[in-house]
């Protein structure tokens, strides 16, 4: 027997117990790097993903967060079945992982003082995707927003509508959107702050509506999927495709803005236009 | 009697919702230009967005259905290869529905109506799409035609592709053929993600409720308009009347209502949707 089929060879742990990767540029570091620079590649500058909750902790003023319509959650009409099992138990075993409701988190809060109504997708809860509970949370926070006269601020991060829910789900870009336009018409000011990452029927709905839209850096940022497109077209993409600083350069974005100053940038434009 | 046969299977009512997929994407299926000549008594294309240019697969001007002036906007797949070629298969990119928004305001200002029909596999994916902003552009249709201050009538004619496909279906009636299809996503994709395999597409297409019983159930369409036996592709002239019957009698309801009235009315009507928490 060689020496390397002996079966006494040493354990070594795997890569991942050790390194944090980065994703978009896969310089390895060790975790509690990655860690203390708030998730931010030290390379790169790759904004990772955060958890709701992280988020609403680095936006909200201390104790200002007031959860609402956590009893509005996901909705099993179809009852989608598909090669793996149905929806209704993935859907409970996201909600027992994460301990949210659904893909967004909405409140109450301040943000540096300034009131606002703070709505925070988690992209851990079915890959953030909008579900007719998402929908409907956002529904009624632009319609609390209007009622209390709050700025609205919502951080996207979703592959798109959620598939589990049908028809429905694709119907809550159009009543979101709907929802959104009220708010603005009620001369209320909408922040859009899209993180990584956005895409599908997110994009295509309220998150491109903000009378800002505001992401972080190299976040992705697109309609279709990037295979989709390249089986379309038939050509490979460049790297910066659908990335945050692809966006800023056709148009569509206002600033991409770090994670250490969103806050304070935020809370400027609030105070700019007199909320 | 073998062809006697035939004739009676080809002409049985579709079982599955594939059955209803195959229907909705037959080329011989009627598409706006047939909808527009067996419909209107005059119609008059207006071209582009303003902007970049004149997207082929989404066409409008300003029309006539018996005596009522309206605006008619609509994805063109085409019937032909030269058709479909030119109209990008119906893939609208955002010039498209940039279009569509410029002369829906034009419609609001006359105080015209406007009917929209749908029929695409979906919105375009292709670089230059990404690149112009085709996220904004349907994220901003929706918001758009949710507020637009004129009475809008939407007929799902083939297929209804996604956000592609609702960023022209946000109105006060919805219309859909018997055969036509509409969903989030197509069946072939949500196969390909949920099943890992695109030759699930029947499979997905159930789960989904894509066909228009499915979805007057669900509340996302108002009515189903009936196809002759075997489908709209059979008898374009049949298919085109019962359209054009449920058209006017939409547009003679709308018509009554003042503008806020008609604006509640559509966003409650979409702030219905999907709220299982009241």
């Amino acid at each position: 027997m060689s020496w390397f089929e002996s079966k006494d060879k040493p354990k070594i742990p795997p890569a991942k117990a050790l390194w944090a990767i980065c994703p978009k540029c896969m310089s390895h570091f060790e975790k509690q790097v990655w860690k203390d620079n708030g998730r931010i590649c030290p390379k790169c500058g790759y904004h990772g993903r955060l958890s709701a909750r992280e988020r609403i902790a680095s936006m909200a003023d201390e104790g200002t967060f007031v959860e609402t319509f956590r009893e509005v959650g996901y909705s099993d009409h179809l009852e989608f079945h598909d090669a793996t099992g149905p929806y209704k138990e993935k859907v409970e075993a996201t909600i027992a992982k994460t301990g949210e409701t659904e893909s967004i988190v909405m409140g109450t809060c301040e943000i540096g003082g300034h009131k606002a109504m703070l709505g925070v997708m988690d992209f851990a809860f079915m890959g953030g995707s909008l579900g007719t509970g998402t929908g409907e949370r956002i529904a009624r926070a632009c319609e609390q927003a209007i009622a209390e006269r709050r700025p609205l601020v919502i951080f996207s991060a979703s592959g798109g509508a959620r598939m589990h829910e049908g028809i429905l789900s694709l119907m809550q870009m159009a009543k979101t959107s709907a929802a959104i336009g009220r708010l603005k018409d009620a001369g209320l000011p909408y922040i859009s702050v899209l993180t990584d990452p956005t895409t599908g029927g997110v994009s295509a709905s309220y998150a491109m509506l903000g009378d800002i839209n505001i992401t972080e850096p190299r976040a992705l940022i697109g309609f279709a999927g990037r295979r989709v497109i390249e089986n379309t077209i038939h050509q490979k993409l460049p790297d910066d495709f659908q990335s945050a600083e692809y966006l800023e350069k056709h148009g569509f974005i206002d600033k991409i803005v770090e994670r250490k100053d969103l806050k304070a940038f935020i809370a400027k434009m609030l105070n700019y236009w007199g909320f | 009697m073998a062809t006697k046969k035939t004739t009676a299977k080809r002409n049985a009512a579709p079982k599955t919702a594939m059955d209803r997929v195959k229907l909705a994407r037959d080329p011989k299926r009627p598409h706006i230009g047939d909808f527009i000549s067996l419909i209107c008594s005059d119609f008059e294309e207006l071209h582009g967005d303003r902007l970049v240019s004149d997207d082929r697969a989404l066409i409008g001007g300003f029309a006539t259905i018996d005596g009522e002036k309206v605006l008619v906007l609509g994805h063109h797949k085409g019937a032909t290869v030269e058709e479909n070629m030119e109209a990008n298969f119906g893939m609208v990119n955002p010039d498209g529905y940039r279009k569509a928004m410029r002369l829906a305001k034009l419609a609001e200002k006359f105080r015209l109506p406007v009917v929209t029909f749908v029929d695409t596999p979906g919105a375009y994916p292709g670089d230059t799409a990404e690149a112009r902003g085709q996220a904004e552009a349907i994220a901003k249709s929706l918001e758009f035609f949710a507020g637009l201050r004129t009475p809008i009538v939407v007929v799902v004619t083939g297929e209804g592709g996604s956000g592609g496909a609702l960023a022209i279906a946000v109105g006060d009636t919805v219309l859909m053929l018997e055969n036509a299809v509409y969903s989030v996503i197509s069946p072939e994709g949500c196969a390909g993600i949920l099943w890992r395999d695109g030759a699930k597409a029947p499979e997905a297409a159930e789960a989904l409720k894509i066909t228009a019983p499915d979805l007057l159930k669900l509340g996302a369409i108002d009515e189903i308009v009936k196809e002759p036996a075997g489908g709209a592709q059979k008898n374009h002239a049949a298919t085109a009347a019962n359209v054009k019957k449920s058209i006017l009698k939409a547009l003679k309801s709308l018509k009554g209502l003042a503008t806020d009235e008609l604006l509640d009315r559509r966003y409650s009507k979409l702030r219905a949707m999907g709220n299982f928490f009241k």
